[in-house]
């Protein structure tokens, strides 16, 4: 293989095509990405609360609704969305893109619902024992007890969930939708040049979520100190105009 | 005048029978201390108490009102009785002042300023005022299982549930927490108190039940249970503790 030519493509690949990379690609790989993760958190936490309903039926819908998202692959998904709903609903008139943004929003929320239980159910249970003892009703010792704490498991997987989601809209390249990969099946198809393509959409893809990655791991690790909990406090004294402690 | 009454109180853990119908009356101003082997029901019964844990059958009165039966409000009881716990749970993301003042403001018994007011004061009569702005995570075990019993006594409960309050303390700050409930029983509040600590039981109860095998098998004067027991369940358990 020819390195010094295969450096020369990649070269020219970018001077001629770094717009329809960065501009289109990148933007709408992030785009559906922010979409996806935003609406899926929102959905999300909707759907955790169900699968934690006292009402058993409540528990069963939730349940199906995440297992069914989890075991099946995405890319079925996103034909399902892209291919069978809209013909369902004639009058919903979608965009390609919108379907796109739909699908992978269904998909993340069911994964954010997990990661939202998982969080609220890992504090620990003499937390909620202790407000209740206290004479808090169930719902005072969700927000002020619980959250507050789940937060903290629940940000740092939220970051993980944000990496996978952006990496799977490049399944949704399979409709030309837009997005980084799709940008790189233009341009591999236009000149030809399949690997030096790849391996620009690779080191972009890399110089996204590697960042990310390492936010995330500097997120959990500074999670995992008590004292975190007191710039937090103190974000809040100074946003309600208090004062802050002596320390 | 009867501050807790339980009568035939029956729990269930799937096949555990834990609690067999017990039935019992603490009275206001008494220190009634539980003892009797692990699992024998001791943790259970105390719960129950609180409805922490729902018992499958029987009554419980609190303040003569039946808090077992139906459309009762148990968070408003629940003001009343304060409890602290083998593993302190003190609130990780609360300051020491928010751990404490959290609940009164909270539940409206208390301004803003009051409720600083009372934690400051409740503070120094445990020896943790200078702990006021600092978070639970960097208090030892013994600060931290004060600060829970601070926070419980800043609802003014009329009594004060201890489950094992000291058996998940480091050895040498077992004293600190005992100081504290002693002074604390002394000011003429209605305590229960679940111990592993003989000697403390002792000391400062008015009564000393052994639960075992989900009843209270036995009970009386510190005196009778640990100088003259006659239940042979409980001649055996303190030759093995004491």
């Amino acid at each position: 293989m020819d390195f010094s030519q295969m450096f020369q493509n990649i070269f020219r690949l970018l001077t001629e095509y770094w717009h329809v990379y960065l501009l289109e690609g990148v933007k709408n790989t992030m785009i559906l990405t922010v979409i996806a993760v935003l609406l899926g958190t929102v959905f999300g936490s909707l759907v955790a609360f169900l699968k934690m309903s006292r009402f058993k039926i409540v528990r069963f819908f939730a349940s199906v609704y995440i297992e069914v998202i989890r075991g099946t692959p995405i890319l079925l998904q996103l034909y399902v969305f892209y291919f069978i709903l809209p013909e369902l609903f004639p009058l919903l008139n979608f965009t390609d893109f919108i379907w796109v943004a739909i699908a992978l929003c269904v998909n993340s929320a069911a994964y954010v619902s997990e990661i939202i239980r998982s969080g609220i159910q890992a504090v620990d249970k003499g937390q909620t024992e202790a407000a209740r003892s206290l004479g808090l009703s169930n719902t005072q010792t969700m927000l002020r007890i619980v959250l507050p704490q789940a937060v903290r498991n629940i940000l740092p997987a939220l970051g993980n969930e944000f990496i996978m989601i952006l990496k799977e809209t490049s399944l949704a390249s399979t409709f030309f939708i837009g997005d980084l990969m799709t940008s790189h099946k233009i341009v591999a198809g236009a000149e030809y040049l399949q690997l030096e393509s790849q391996i620009i959409v690779g080191t972009i893809y890399l110089c996204i979520t590697f960042p990310l990655s390492k936010l995330v791991g500097w997120f959990e690790k500074r999670m995992a100190n008590p004292n975190s909990y007191k710039n937090h406090n103190r974000k809040r004294a100074l946003m309600a105009g208090g004062r802050i402690g002596e320390k | 005048m009867e501050m807790i009454k339980t009568v035939d109180l029956h729990k269930s853990f799937g096949d555990l029978h834990v609690l067999t119908g017990v039935n019992e009356t603490i009275h206001k101003g008494e220190v009634v201390s539980i003892i009797g082997p692990s699992g024998g029901g001791k943790s259970t019964f105390l719960r129950c108490l609180n409805l922490l844990e729902t018992p499958e059958k029987g009554h419980i009165f609190f303040d003569g009102v039946e808090i077992t039966g139906k459309k009762v409000d148990i968070d408003l009881h629940r003001q009343k009785m304060g409890m602290v716990f083998q593993q302190f749970n003190v609130f990780p993301h609360l300051t020491v002042e928010e751990n404490i003042t959290l609940a009164p403001k909270m539940l409206k018994k208390k301004t803003a300023a009051e409720a600083s007011e009372m934690a400051k004061d409740l503070l120094n009569r445990v020896g943790l005022l200078e702990k006021l702005n600092e978070m639970p995570g960097n208090l030892s075990g013994g600060q931290k299982q004060r600060l829970a019993i601070v926070r419980a006594l800043a609802m003014e409960p009329d009594v004060m549930l201890f489950d094992e309050p000291t058996s998940a303390l480091d050895p040498e700050m077992v004293g600190e927490v005992l100081d504290v409930i002693k002074g604390l029983v002394s000011t003429g509040m209605t305590s229960v108190i679940v111990t592993h600590e003989m000697r403390f039981a002792e000391e400062i109860s008015d009564r000393v039940l052994f639960i075992a095998d989900g009843n209270i098998l036995e009970e009386g004067t510190p005196e009778q249970i640990f100088h003259n027991p006659t239940h042979p369940r409980l001649q055996e358990f303190l030759r093995k503790v004491l």
